[in-house]
């Protein structure tokens, strides 16, 4: 095989395929096509973004995170916090929202890179857990439960008012998203996201390659981290409104749940297991409100026990009984 | 003071009965078994159901908690577990998830979702006081009952443990389950047996708990971050680890929240992320594990 032959082949993954504008063209009409739905394609970007984020972390680097809330409810703080106090331009606030999470992703990294994958469940989620506290202590600054209220947006871009119908939100939301996958692309196709993928299936030849593991993982938390962050501000800014519900750990189950449905390991899977989980919500709580945990967790179970790469290969599925 | 030493003493060691089946799965299977609270929350509810609806006395209504639970661990990890252990963390980790989601959902379903309570038995009532100003110990007689049913169950569990053929076969499944399988150990059955044991001891701590932790459908989710902690910080290789770490668990949260009320579980959760941060394998788990 000749050295131009091995370059195409190794760079084949990072080319966009046909079904992926496809689908981004699909995905770009549908806040058009049905403009009723919107405050729920609002939900759902957010959700994505979020799921995409949690991907960098644990699909791509294999960091099992219980506490992703913690940088999701920290950008929303954030950017809630910098629209009352400071300016209420939605961008700037953004920007801000995404930096918090990025910074709070540092200064927590040197704590995750360490341990097995039970102390880094624990620190994740005791970083989420310290977080809630802190925002639920001093409610002086987050209203905390009552939630922060009185955060006025302003327009984007200073022409297009958030109104109540979502239809600004939305278009907003999926603009952010589309960039950040679009970056986020370009990172895991990097030679950087390739010796992430390594790390996360043979630590032990990576390191004997040469490269720092430790520094690889931190700065994908940070990553990860500061697109959580990035979703916490568009949730804070498309409501209005920023709780301790963001920092919940409710919250990072939800992310976690949304993401093995769509498949952790490739960005599709992020935004595939936001719409499903999200439709998944609206369909079943639409017949039983209460009680869709019940669902969900049967879901999950059965999902876990078929096991989660059988999800995708529809010839399997009835072997074991179906997935549902 | 000294009074607050002893709810912290008697929160403490609940919570060591409770996370105890926890830290023996985890150590034996190498498996993050999230729902462990689910099997507490169906002992006490056992317990109240047995009290309020057909009239047990209260002694009558542990061991049949503890009973009932086991068998419901043991059915379980015959069935859903089982194949889950060879699975990676992240898989044990929702699989768990989604069963305590099944659990919750299902517990209010059945016993509605608000608060229970049950009445302790007259002689379980009021407390003892001992000494006077501030050396003053006045002892609740519930937590007292508690104290004395945990330190025996510890060191039955301890003498199970250490003394009989049952505890020698456990320590060596935990030790290295491969090496123990070929000496003939019916590892899958010591498995079973230790996973009900487990069960049945979160069952018993969940009864016993009605009363001083309170009992709703959310049980699961907001103590098992205390369980965990207990198992993480204690590490997994011995029953003093978990004791010990339930201990200071216990005592830290009485206390933090007795002098900081708002802070709550502050305390507790950077007390725990520190620990890690400084022997991330737990305060008493020897350095080679894997």
């Amino acid at each position: 095989m000749s050295g131009g032959d091995l370059q195409a082949r190794l760079l084949a993954p990072s080319r966009w395929r046909k079904w992926e504008i496809a689908l981004w063209a699909a995905i770009w009409v549908t806040p058009f096509a049905v403009p009723q739905h919107a405050a729920l394609i609002n939900e759902i970007a957010i959700l994505a973004l979020f799921a995409v984020s949690l991907d960098i972390v644990l699909g791509y680097a294999g960091i099992v995170s219980l506490g992703h809330a913690a940088f999701f409810g920290s950008g929303a703080y954030a950017a809630a916090l910098f629209a009352k106090h400071v300016m209420p331009d939605p961008l700037v606030g953004l920007v801000v929202g995404t930096v918090v999470g990025a910074l709070l992703g540092v200064t927590t990294s040197p704590m995750i890179v360490r341990g097995t994958d039970l102390t880094r469940l624990m620190v994740t989620m005791g970083v989420a857990l310290v977080l809630l506290e802190l925002a639920n202590k001093f409610d002086n600054v987050t209203g905390g439960a009552d939630g922060l209220q009185g955060v006025v947006i302003g327009p984007l871009l200073g022409m297009f008012e958030f109104d109540l119908g979502a239809r600004t939100a939305s278009f907003y939301s999926l603009t952010v998203l589309f960039l950040v996958f679009l970056v986020l692309r370009r990172v895991v196709h990097s030679p950087f996201g390739v010796s992430l993928q390594a790390l996360r299936d043979n630590r032990l030849r990576l390191s004997s390659l040469g490269m720092s593991i430790q520094g690889r993982l931190a700065v994908a938390y940070t990553l990860g981290a500061a697109v959580a962050g990035a979703a916490g501000a568009l949730l804070a800014q498309t409501t209005g409104f920023a709780s301790l519900d963001g920092l919940d750990f409710h919250r990072s189950a939800d992310v976690m749940l949304a993401l093995v449905i769509g498949g952790a390991g490739w960005l599709w899977g992020g935004l595939a297991g936001a719409i499903a989980f999200k439709v998944m919500h609206d369909v079943i709580s639409a017949f039983t409100p209460q009680y869709w945990t019940f669902w969900i967790g049967l879901f999950l179970v059965i999902l876990m026990l078929v096991g989660r790469e059988k999800l995708f290969s529809p010839r399997t599925w009835f072997k074991n009984g179906g997935a549902k | 003071m000294l009074t607050l030493l002893f709810d912290g003493v008697a929160y403490g060691m609940l919570l060591f009965v409770l996370s105890l089946g926890l830290a023996v799965t985890m150590g034996l299977m190498n498996f993050i078994n999230l729902a462990h609270g689910s099997f507490a929350m169906a002992g006490g509810y056992v317990l109240v159901v047995l009290m309020q609806k057909h009239g047990w006395p209260f002694l009558a209504c542990l061991p049949a908690a503890f009973i009932v639970t086991a068998l419901i661990g043991a059915a379980l990890e015959r069935t859903l577990y089982r194949p889950m252990y060879s699975k990676p963390h992240l898989d044990q980790v929702l699989f768990s998830i989604g069963l305590s989601f099944m659990a919750v959902a299902a517990v209010d379903y059945v016993m509605g979702s608000s608060q229970v309570n049950v009445q302790t038995p007259q002689w379980l009532q009021g407390r003892i006081e001992i000494g006077a100003g501030d050396t003053l110990l006045g002892m609740g007689r519930y937590r007292l009952f508690i104290v004395v049913v945990c330190v025996g169950l510890a060191l039955g569990l301890q003498a199970i443990l250490s003394g009989t053929r049952f505890g020698s076969r456990l320590r060596a499944a935990v030790d290295d389950p491969r090496v123990a399988a070929g000496l003939g150990i019916p590892v899958n059955r010591v498995f079973l047996l230790t996973f009900a044991f487990g069960s049945g001891l979160a069952g018993l701590g969940g009864a016993l708990g009605v009363d001083v932790l309170g009992l709703d459908p959310s049980f699961p989710f907001k103590f098992m971050v205390y369980f965990l902690i207990v198992c993480a910080v204690g590490g997994t290789s011995s029953i003093t680890g978990p004791l010990v770490a339930a201990l200071v668990l216990g005592i830290a949260d009485v206390f933090g929240k007795y002098y900081v009320p708002k802070l709550g579980g502050f305390i507790v959760y950077v007390l725990m992320i520190a620990i890690l941060l400084w022997r991330p394998q737990g305060l008493f788990s020897r350095e080679s594990r894997k």
